[in-house]
């Protein structure tokens, strides 16, 4: 079984932390992979990007918004109490190498994402400036964690009650400007990485981004995660989940993930009572 | 003495298909044993069996149903288990009118014994009345086998292998064992009681079941082998569903018959929201292809209240693979046949959902390399059918997860891994495989001989060598 053996909240309770016993997966397991988490025999499969293990307890940790049913589920859950399945690793893991400049550029929870991947470029030997965003204050994850992973952390919140008031894409296109930026990755809410992606398009740096389509197996055998990438269709399963953001087809993504939209909200509704 | 009275055959009840198209529960309604008794007196007991030769799996045909003719139930169910490990399945998913029916003499004038329903009624009988085939398990032997997937093929190795005294240990990638038995095929054709009553039996025979591993990922078959298992078994399953690259495939309301098959079987989505997991419900259905998987997409859209559910298929009735009483059980239904049909686009609103699929009339023309007659398009014939919700069947390829990751072992050009035919050997020493992986989407029972025939040189290389 997968118990839980340290829970947090942060952002006030909408972002719950949850480490997980897990040692076949912590033991496997590299920056930017995800899992396949279900809560129990009734419940849905849900993917999620570790934001990080630790190979010695045979623990891996997520990090997810309470956004639906499943993760109101996921967050109901108690230390002690246990998931009854969770799959991995799954996808490709992040290509790690020394390029000199890069920037990572996180948003809400896509922190907690990035943050594994920012400190491996770090010690792949990269300068790495960090760029973060939330719509407030309160709402930002990790702060410290990334202060360490990175070279330079900057941070934006919508509502300018912390660091740049503004989007991340401001301070990005500051730090294009500035700097020899070789590579961006940037993991967020996906307008977010639509953003960044147009934005270094015009820059011409090469850029990663981490897909978060809707999944059932997550080993390429059932296609619900399919995505358009440079006009091919590709399986973010298996194929991704990171991809060449000036390629990918956001504006599909964004629609594909609307598929349940309606069952979603009453599966949420029923669970509330 | 007295020539015997020709029967006819005993029909199968049924659900009434007004009644059974709006629901999940088995179809057939089974035999009772009268039922039985009077159909197994149909068959003559040939002395060369041409069933048998037609059996992939070469089970004593007249054998078992000469034990229901003398209603000696359980006789009958031990001559089955013999060679058939699950019966109760396959009596009810075996394309039994091209292998045993198909040979069978008395179908040469008459229809032929109805040797699938008489095997579904011996298997029931068991399953109802507590009648298990623990075989006595000999002393162990110290070795261990690890079995990639639980679908008909791994099932078969398991069970042979534990039954000779081996340690098994099964890895299966998702939460429940059972493969396309539990994933793909529906509740109303399949219930999945019996496949976990076969799958409890062998952990009561002492196989392992280690649920959420994917080997190739969580785990690799090196791995395995170095932290002291002496033979591996892959039955993977075909597992990659071929889509068809035509305009508007991405739109919401495109499913493959994977996707669709899986959200509904195994996550239950029919159940939402008892269940988790949601299901797009189709008003207008279509169901692209036309094999076991496309009637069970059609048959399950029915179920779930779509108003009309069409099969687009691009040949004529003759070459539609799916078994007979499959096609038969969807028409009877509702599901409407538009044959000589192809797709060419799918066509959406501005938020990206499907409306409309394009096709074209197709007519058969000269034979291909298949020496089936090429259906070629009608110029001019483009019509639109309205529809929300398509499902695509069209087969599936070899998934390359576990291939993939997996050094030393060869694939042909198709991505399937080549064995040696005799004994199922990979060219991996101690690896063996068999079922979909191997042959590309094939049938159950066929999975189910290639796991007898790896098991078997499985036991013999763990005696005495590779
Ligand atoms: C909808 C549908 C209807 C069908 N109807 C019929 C029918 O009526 N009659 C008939 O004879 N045949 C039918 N078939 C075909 C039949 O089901 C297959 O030929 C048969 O199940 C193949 O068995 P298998 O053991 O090779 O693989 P599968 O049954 O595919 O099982 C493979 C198992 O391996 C697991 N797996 C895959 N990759 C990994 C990994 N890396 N690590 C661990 N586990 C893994 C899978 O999750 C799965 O459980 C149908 C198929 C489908 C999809
Ligand atoms: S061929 Fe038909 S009649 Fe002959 S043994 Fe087989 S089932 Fe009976
Ligand atoms: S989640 Fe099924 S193929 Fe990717």
């Amino acid at each position: 079984m997968f118990k839980i053996v340290n829970r947090e909240e942060m952002a006030g309770g909408t972002i719950v932390l949850n480490e997980i016993e897990a040692p076949l997966i912590a033991g496997k397991a590299k920056p930017g992979q995800f899992v396949i988490i279900q809560a129990n025999e009734k419940g849905e499969r849900i993917p999620l990007t570790m934001a990080d293990v630790n190979p010695g307890k045979g623990t891996i940790t997520i990090i997810y918004m309470i956004v639906g049913k499943s993760t109101k589920l996921f967050a109901s859950m108690e230390v002690g109490e246990s998931f009854d399945a969770v799959i991995g690793p799954l996808g490709q893991p992040t290509h790690l190498e020394k390029l000199g400049t890069v920037v990572c550029v996180g948003g809400g929870t896509g922190i907690a994402v990035i943050h594994p991947i920012t400190r491996g470029l770090k010690e792949a030997g990269n300068k790495v400036i960090s760029i973060v965003g939330a719509r407030s204050k309160d709402l930002l994850i990790l702060e410290d964690k990334m202060t360490t992973a990175s070279t330079e952390l900057k941070i934006c919140t919508d509502d300018g009650s912390y660091g740049h008031h503004g989007f991340v894409t401001d301070v990005l296109k500051e730090t294009l400007e500035n700097e020899d930026v070789k590579q961006v990755v940037a993991i967020g809410p996906v307008p977010m990485m639509k953003f960044v992606s147009k934005m270094t398009k015009e820059y011409n740096v090469p850029t990663l981004v981490s897909l978060n389509p809707i999944m059932i197996d997550g080993t390429g055998m059932c296609g619900g995660c399919r995505v358009s990438v440079g006009g091919e269709t590709k399986f973010a399963c298996v194929d991704g989940p990171e991809f060449d953001g000036h390629k990918v087809d956001f504006d599909q993504l964004t629609q594909r993930l609307q598929a349940f939209y309606e069952d979603e909200q009453n599966s949420m509704e029923k669970f509330g009572k | 003495m007295a020539k015997k009275e020709k029967l006819p055959r005993v029909a199968m009840p049924e659900q009434d298909p007004g009644v059974r198209s709006k629901n999940f529960d088995e179809v057939p309604l089974g035999y009772t044993v009268d039922m039985a008794k009077q159909e197994a007196s149909r068959c003559i007991q040939c002395k060369k069996p041409a069933c048998v030769t037609g059996c992939p799996v070469s089970v004593d045909i007249p054998g078992f149903i000469k034990h229901i003719a003398d209603e000696n139930f359980e006789e009958a169910i031990k001559t089955l288990w013999d060679k058939n490990a699950l019966p109760a399945v396959c009596g009810r998913v075996c394309p039994q009118e091209i292998q045993c029916e198909g040979k069978c003499i008395v179908g040469k004038k008459d229809k032929p014994v109805a040797i699938g329903y008489l095997e579904k009624f011996a298997a029931d009988y068991a399953r109802n009345n507590n009648i298990e085939s623990l075989p006595e398990i000999p002393e162990k032997t110290g070795k261990k086998v690890a079995v990639i997937g639980s679908g008909p093929a791994g099932i078969t190795v398991a069970g042979d292998l534990i039954a000779k005294g081996h340690e098994v240990t099964i890895f299966e990638a998702f939460h429940k064992p059972g493969g396309v038995l539990v994933y793909g095929i529906p509740e109303f054709r399949l219930p999945k009681e019996i496949v976990f009553s076969e799958v409890a039996l062998l952990e009561k025979m002492g196989v392992k079941i280690e649920q959420n591993v994917v080997v190739g990922r969580t785990v690799s078959i090196d791995e395995l082998l170095e932290e002291g298992y002496d033979a591996a078994f892959i039955g993977v399953g075909a597992g990659l569903p071929r889509f068809m690259n035509l305009p508007g495939e991405n739109l919401i309301g495109v499913y493959s018959a994977n996707e669709y098959l899986t959200r509904a079987n195994l996550m239950k989505a029919y159940k939402f929201p008892e269940y988790d997991t949601p299901m797009a419900i189709g008003k207008n259905v279509a169901v692209l292809g036309a094999g076991n998987v496309a009637m069970d997409a059609a048959r399950t859209a029915l179920r779930l209240g779509a108003e009309n559910v069409h099969i687009i298929y691009r040949r004529s009735r003759e070459e539609m693979p799916a078994r007979v009483e499959e096609i038969h059980h969807a028409e009877e239904e509702g599901v409407q046949m538009r044959l000589l049909t192809n797709p060419v686009k799918f066509i959406g609103d501005e938020k990206g959902r499907l409306q409309q699929v394009e096709c074209l009339q197709m007519e058969l023309g000269e034979p291909d390399d298949s020496g089936r007659r090429r259906p070629v398009p009608v110029e001019g014939s483009e019509f639109i059918l309205d529809c929300d919700l398509i499902v695509i069947a069209v087969g599936s390829n070899a998934n390359p997860l576990l291939t993939g990751s997996t050094d030393g072992l060869d694939l042909n050009k198709w991505g399937n891994i080549d064995v040696d035919e005799d004994t199922n050997k990979t060219s991996k020493k101690a690896v063996w495989a068999g079922g979909d992986i191997v042959t590309g989407q094939a049938t159950v029972i066929l999975a189910m001989g290639a796991g007898r025939i790896a098991a078997d040189s499985m036991h013999k290389y763990l005696e005495r060598g590779w």
